[in-house]
């Protein structure tokens, strides 16, 4: 059973959806005509690919759905996707794209980014939008490196990193993103992998059902500057006893066996201890519909930089009212309080209170 | 038995009083009743930037003054007839701008040693006869509020605090005004508290019959009403018409508003106006920063919404980069830069005009944009109009730039009707407008109007025309990433031919030389308008020949202004910064205007400006 099926508003639900009947879309309705010009090798062209392959299933006609970008390689995004598009200014995406979700309920509004537009010239607007829980879809490609500016650390590189403006290690600690996702309180916080498009993409579905703000990070391979960070992640079987894949109502374990399983710790933290040392009625189940993020927030605490442990998949899906609706309804209701806006009506409010005629003299 | 009236054809008053003493109130209740009364009029309110500045000092001392009469006049007056001083430091802080023989009335129960010392003063000036060439009336504004309130079932701190309706009410009488309007002022404000509302009532009333009955008010004032064109006037501030000019010209062209914006002195009564406009379908955004403000704006034009950002000069600042986005977009955008002292923080509650060069320079790159001003509080309502109308026609960038004077300024403003105002047409684009070489049609996003150069506003959601844009240069016709050096300097001048081309669609520059042989003229921009009108009448009446004119539209200048500066011999430029619109005109027209330049905060004084005049005037005809 999905959340959408217990009568929850769903993502798209002002979006027209294609009509019965219409030409079916498929992958090449959403590709562009534009080349392509990441590096060989880019994590980015899976996600593209990614996304390109899920869009059709949503039923909603190209030209209703919108990318607002930033600045970095992930920010090229638009570009690629035959949809209506903005490539904007550093950082500043999510606030563009608010401006896009207050003004059109009829578009379905997609945030292209990365861990430096997102988390770090465009800190302050990523942490407003999933607290006022706009209808935006963020998906927020991290690759833990400053690409397009060629390799400085970025706000999710790990203490320590050396790169050509930290000769000497950077020292900085970085962000969590799903913690500070947590932390400002989004309704639906994932994390996934780019290489792994069966995950992804039922991350997306679900953050597309989603109503207000979908946070998805995206651990993304930069091959030139940061190449392989994820590879413990990737390698079938150092993935198997690193990642705790989150599933709803599920245990939350890790190993081939899942043979490790996460427990309280008695303290606000989670432990992992083998299976056979753990009461059964401790074993920690997820619940991302819970309303209180502590549990979603201990469960990403658990990686460390060197990836011996991460959770991945949906941390937190709760239902809020999304800050556009909000903003519509009042309108709404103080114009149907009002009556019909026409030159009556504003010459009214002009008016104001207290008037004077002056008559011809 | 009623006491004598005496006609008067103006008058300027000032009440002054601590930050907390309600003069703003006071001041504007006042203001109302000479409105609808039918007085001409100009207000001029002055506050600390401290919400609750140290009592009883200097700095905590916060004025509204306003100059009413039986004529049009276009300024709040140089100097206060009448002074309302509620303690030591209201008086110390506004004497110097009294002429000999002003009236003044104050609070002496405020005038008590300690209240003394805080502002300096040895003795008691009330009484040690150093006001004797003033008339005084000194009473105890205070003590009389409380001794009216005797009955009343409220603290003695609440009774205190009505001691600004009583001031009220004795003006009222003073100059012959009714207390009815007030009553149902008050009524609606506290309506709630029963109680409240019988004070101020209360207080209002014994400071009218004070007036009345008391010997030491021996005449009183009537300022007849000034003959205004026929039609249905308001009072109004500068900062609610921009507001009714932004909502009504996105009425007129079917657009929804969307503002955009982050809280900021002296801009944030535009927010709250249009805030409380959702009736008429207005929709505000209160930003997380100056950023994000004009980017949710931007974010609504991009979406066919009339985008509107609002600010004051520090806030056009961090907008910067999205204004350049939204030149090299071609999208309509408004921004509203309401102007204070800066540089940085400044003076935030005072004026000054010294944003312009910010507004035609603050960006990377060559980014122009259309700058109008507006010249008076009642005039913001049409500047704002015509921003609206210049961007959505444009689709570029117009920054509208007002003045912490214009925003909390008011005079009367006669009712537009919707049928008079000019329509907006948004003109989407909703089918292609060009072919591909192989011969399928397709959008061209940056294929222009051949007049006017404006792209096509192509809006989500408008089938079979999805395209990308963004702040990489773009190629000429289809919008594409373009880095060729051709391309970028086609770019460049086409951005730069569309904003200079706007100054097709504006009324040329129009001078008032009454008799047509005046060698000076006197050019000013925003809101030195009233001040400069006030001076050359006064110059004029002193026998100078002098030509006046004013821009609304500082970028593009209107065509013919390089004619205009020409053909007179001497051009005095009066600007409250160091000499901006100077240095554009003599940059762009080679023409050796004179600056006259003030920077304190303070609108300039019309005679001041007189002064200016006659000088250049006789310096000329030596």
């Amino acid at each position: 059973m999905t959340l959408t099926d217990i009568g929850m508003p769903h993502g798209l639900d002002l979006v027209p959806r294609l009509p019965e009947g219409a030409a079916p879309l498929n992958r090449k309705s959403f590709t562009s005509d534009q080349e392509v010009r990441w590096c060989p090798g880019c994590g980015d062209y899976a996600i593209l690919s990614a996304v390109q392959s899920f869009l059709p299933e949503l039923g909603v006609a190209p030209e209703n759905v919108v990318v607002v970008s930033g600045i970095g390689c992930s920010s090229r995004f638009p570009y690629y996707v035959d949809t209506y598009g903005m490539h904007s200014i550093h950082g500043r995406a999510p606030a563009i794209a608010t401006g896009v979700a207050v003004a059109r309920p009829d578009l379905s509004v997609w945030v292209a980014t990365g861990d430096g537009d997102a988390l770090s010239i465009g800190g302050n607007h990523l942490i407003h939008a999933m607290r006022r829980n706009v209808n935006l879809k963020i998906l927020l490609f991290n690759n833990e490196i400053y690409g397009l500016t060629k390799g400085q650390y970025s706000p999710t590189s790990p203490t320590g990193t050396v790169t050509k403006s930290t000769p000497t290690g950077s020292v900085d600690r970085p962000f969590n993103p799903v913690s500070l996702a947590l932390g400002s309180e989004a309704t639906f916080v994932a994390r996934t992998m780019d290489s792994d498009r069966k995950h992804f993409t039922e991350v997306l579905r679900a953050a597309a059902a989603h109503r207000g703000t979908a946070l998805i990070e995206i651990l993304q391979n930069c091959p030139i500057f940061n190449d392989g960070a994820y590879d413990v992640l990737k390698d079938r079987t150092s993935a198997q006893s690193r990642i705790l894949w989150l599933e709803a109502g599920e245990e939350v374990t890790v190993g081939a066996e899942k043979e490790t399983v996460a427990v309280w710790s008695g303290g606000s933290g989670i432990n992992l201890i083998p299976r056979s040392e753990a009461e059964p009625a401790l074993i920690l189940h997820h619940d991302p519909a819970a309303a209180d993020p502590s549990q979603a927030f201990a469960l990403s605490r658990l990686d460390d930089p060197a990836l011996s442990h991460i959770a991945m998949g949906i941390f937190r899906q709760v239902s809020a009212p999304a800050y556009d609706d909000g903003v519509r309804a009042q309108v709404d209701a103080a114009r149907s309080a009002a009556g019909p806006v026409d030159d009556a009506a504003m010459e009214k409010l002009l008016a104001g209170g207290d008037t004077w005629t002056v008559g011809e003299s | 038995m009623s006491k004598p009236t005496q006609q008067l054809d103006q008058v300027v008053i000032r009440f002054a009083g601590d930050s907390g003493d309600g003069m703003q109130l006071t001041g504007d209740r006042f203001t109302s009743d000479a409105a609808v009364f039918g007085n001409d009029l100009a207000t001029l309110p002055n506050y600390p930037a401290e919400i609750r500045a140290p009592q009883g000092t200097i700095l905590g001392v916060s004025s509204f003054q306003l100059h009413i009469a039986d004529h049009h006049i276009q300024t709040p007056g140089d100097a206060p007839n009448v002074l309302v001083a509620m303690n030591p430091a209201a008086l110390k802080a506004n004497l110097g701008d009294l002429p000999r023989g002003a009236m003044i009335i104050a609070d002496t129960d405020e005038f008590s040693t300690r209240n003394l010392g805080k502002v300096g003063y040895a003795a008691n000036p009330l009484a040690d006869g150093s006001l004797s060439s003033y008339h005084v009336h000194a009473l105890g504004l205070t003590s009389l509020t409380v001794e009216a309130l005797a009955d009343a079932e409220i603290t003695r701190k609440e009774k205190e605090r009505a001691k600004n309706m009583f001031a009220l009410g004795l003006l009222l009488w003073l100059y012959s005004r009714p207390t009815d309007s007030t009553e149902r002022f008050l009524t609606s404000k506290f309506g709630k508290k029963p109680e409240v509302l019988a004070a101020n009532l209360a207080a209002l009333k014994a400071g009218y019959n004070y007036g009345e009955t008391s010997e030491d008010f021996a005449v009183h004032y009537e300022v007849a009403a000034a003959p205004m064109r026929a039609g249905t006037y308001r009072n109004v501030t500068g900062n609610a018409a921009t507001a009714y000019g932004l909502a009504t010209a996105a009425y007129k062209g079917g657009l929804r508003l969307v503002l955009g914006s982050y809280p900021i002195t002296p801009a944030s009564e535009i927010l709250h106006n249009l805030a409380a406009m959702k009736r008429v379908g207005v929709t505000t955004v209160q930003a997380e920063d100056e950023i994000a403000g004009i980017g949710v704006a931007l974010g609504a034009s991009y979406a066919g919404a009339l985008g509107v950002t609002t600010t004051s000069g520090p806030g056009l600042a961090l907008k910067t980069e999205t204004v350049g986005l939204a030149v090299t977009l071609e999208l309509p955008l408004v921004v509203v830069d309401v102007q204070r002292g800066g540089p940085s923080t400044g003076l935030p509650t005072k004026t000054e005009q010294a944003d312009l060069l910010q507004a035609m320079f603050g960006r990377n790159g060559e980014s122009p944009v259309a700058i109008i001003a507006a010249q008076s509080p009642a005039d913001c309502f049409s500047a704002a109009f015509e921003a609206c109308r210049i961007a959505v026609t444009y689709r570029t960038p117009v920054i509208l730039l007002t003045d912490g004077y214009l925003a909390n300024g008011s005079e009367p403003w006669r009712l537009p009707t919707m049928a008079e105002l000019p329509e907006l047409v948004p003109a989407f684009t909703t089918e292609p407008n060009h072919t591909k070489t192989d011969g399928t049609p397709m959008l061209a996003p940056y294929k222009r109007d051949p007049v006017t150069l404006a792209r096509p506003w192509t809006i989500p959601g408008t089938p079979g025309l999805q395209h990308r844009i963004g702040g990489i240069e773009k190629a000429d016709i289809t919008g594409e990433i373009n880095y060729e050096p051709d391309n970028h300097e086609k770019m460049v001048r086409l951005r730069q031919a569309k904003v200079d081309g706007i100054a097709a669609s504006i009324t040329p520059l129009d001078v008032d030389d009454p008799d047509g042989d005046a060698e000076v003229l006197i050019l000013g921009w925003g809101s030195t308008y009233g001040p400069i009108a006030a001076a050359v009448a006064e110059a004029r009446k002193e026998g100078a020949k002098v030509a006046r004119a004013h821009l609304r539209h500082l970028n593009p200048f209107p065509a013919n202004t390089g004619e205009v500066l020409r053909s007179y011999a001497k051009v005095v430029v009066p600007e409250m910064n160091l000499g901006q619109l100077a240095l554009l005109l003599r940059a762009k027209y080679l023409v050796d205007v004179t600056s006259h330049t003030a920077v304190r905060g303070l609108p300039f004084r019309s005679s001041e400006l007189a002064e200016v005049i006659v000088a250049a005037t006789k310096e000329l005809s030596k």
